[in-house]
Formats: C-alpha cells, sequence, structure tokens
C-alpha cells in the first residue's frame, strides 16, 4: 500500500470524524466537504477519473452546498443548551462499534483470498459514455427520471402552504 | 503480503460506521443526513475499489454502480433536506429528541 493511500485515509476519517462530532452545525458541513474531497482523492487513487470528478462535482459542488442551505434555512447555528448528543447516544455507540468491529472481522478473515493489485485499467470517459448509452441505458433514463421527479418533490415538500404564510 | 484492496475495505467500514454513529447520536435531523451521506460514500468507496481490483475492470460494473448510486444519493439529499426544511417550518425545531408525535 501506497503512502498517497495512508495520507488520504487519514484525511478522509479526520473530515468524517469531525463531521460527525463537532458542535456547530455549519462547521460539521465543512468537514462533511473535506471527506467529500478526501473520498474523491481516493477514487482518482483508484484509477477511477470519471467517479473522481463526478463526487467533486455532485458532492462538493451540489450537496454540501444544500446541506449549508438547509442549515442556514433552519437556524440550525445555534447549539441547542442540552447539547448535540441524543440522550441515546451510547447506544448509537455501541452499535456503529459492533457494525465497525463485524465489518472489519470479516475483512481480514478474507484478507488472504483478495487480489493483489492488477494492472491500470485502460477505461476512458468515452468507454463510460458508450456503456451508459448502450447497455446501461434503461438506469440511466430511469435515474434521470428519479433525478427530476425528487427535485420536483423536494421544491413541492419545502415549498410555503398557501394561507399559513406568514 | 496483505493486498492493497484490504486498506480500502477497512477503510470504507471504519467511514461507515462513523457515519453510523453520527446518524444514530446527532439530535439534529441535518446531521444525521450528513451521517447517511458518510455511510453511502463508504459504500461507493467500496465498490469503486472491488471494480479495480476486480479480474475484468473493462466490464465496468462496480463503476457503474457507484455512478448511479451517486446519482440516487444526490436525489435522496434533496428530498431528505426538503424535508427537514418542511419540518423545521411546522414545529420550529430539527431536534428529533423533540419529534416524537406523528399527528403533528
Amino acid at each position: 500500500m501506497s503512502p498517497v493511500f495512508y495520507v488520504l485515509a487519514v484525511f478522509t476519517v479526520a473530515g468524517g470524524l469531525a463531521a460527525v462530532l463537532l458542535k456547530n452545525t455549519v462547521h460539521c458541513a465543512l468537514a462533511l466537504t473535506v471527506a467529500f474531497a478526501g473520498l474523491a482523492l481516493l477514487f482518482l487513487n483508484l484509477d477511477a477519473q470519471f467517479v473522481g470528478f463526478a463526487q467533486i462535482l455532485i458532492y462538493i459542488g451540489a450537496v454540501a452546498i444544500l446541506v449549508v442551505f438547509a442549515i442556514l434555512l433552519t437556524r440550525g447555528t445555534e447549539t441547542p443548551p442540552t447539547g448535540v448528543f441524543s440522550h441515546s447516544w451510547f447506544v448509537g455507540l455501541v452499535i456503529a462499534a459492533g457494525v465497525f468491529s463485524v465489518l472489519g472481522w470479516a475483512v481480514l478473515q478474507s484478507a488472504r483470498n483478495l487480489p493483489q493489485e492488477p494492472a491500470v485499467p485502460s477505461v476512458t470517459v468515452h468507454d463510460i459514455g458508450v456503456a451508459l448509452l448502450g447497455r446501461y441505458v434503461l438506469p440511466l433514463e430511469i435515474v434521470a427520471l428519479l433525478l427530476t421527479s425528487a427535485t420536483i418533490g423536494a421544491v413541492i415538500v419545502a415549498m410555503h402552504e398557501k394561507g399559513r404564510a406568514q | 503480503m496483505a493486498s492493497p484492496l484490504t486498506g480500502y475495505l477497512v477503510l470504507a467500514a471504519l467511514l461507515f460506521a462513523i457515519g453510523l454513529a453520527g446518524a444514530l447520536t446527532r439530535r439534529n435531523a441535518i446531521l444525521v443526513l450528513i451521517g447517511i451521506e458518510l455511510m453511502l460514500n463508504a459504500a461507493n468507496l467500496n465498490l469503486v475499489a472491488f471494480w479495480r481490483f476486480s479480474p475484468h475492470p473493462e466490464a465496468l460494473t462496480g463503476m457503474m454502480f457507484a455512478i448511479f448510486s451517486i446519482a440516487v444519493a444526490a436525489a435522496e439529499a434533496a428530498v431528505g433536506l426538503g424535508l427537514v426544511i418542511s419540518i423545521y417550518r411546522h414545529a420550529q425545531t430539527t431536534d428529533l429528541d423533540q419529534m416524537n408525535r406523528m399527528k403533528g
């Protein structure tokens, strides 16, 4: 494993931990952006250029901005006096630790059978485009429909109700 | 010598656990959504890592799965945050511990 992987892994995990642990919600959203950027770099490190740049465009460009908008629209920047963690936080932590230990155990158990690093795949964006409009054209259309309906649905759900607007 | 894939899988498991812990322990609904996004990203990392180490990467299967998963996650984020804003307008709070009624 290359040192680049370790640097990116530490970067991503630090961003994820900060996104979950920080008190100020806006800081959490910024830390989430760091984690997304680390993941995009990991995708690039895995020779998946298209997914890496899609990650930057969609997550850093759209999802992180949406999260910041939602935080500002809901006055989420005020830290509640009762604390930021739920009163059942210990149970959640135990469940997460249990899930991690089971997943890590399963990965390490099968570590011997995992393949060594193969040659760099020669997959270009052209190949991805051909596959998207050939073999995967039906899922692509369904995703287009899903995105359209999700956008309309989100606008309708978040829209001011007439008569109740102040 | 351990395969580099092990590192990616352990990292994805760690990110998933961090996201799960965030989704289960935070009070703010937006932070719960952030935890869910982290979990989705950990799954995407698994998909791309398995694609990279597969015997036939030119089949593009894992990569396509990751691309569609990113698109569905973007739709999920839009609807989820719209719901949070709508609930905030109704209940004036995003604290999940106070949202314990279904009749509003």
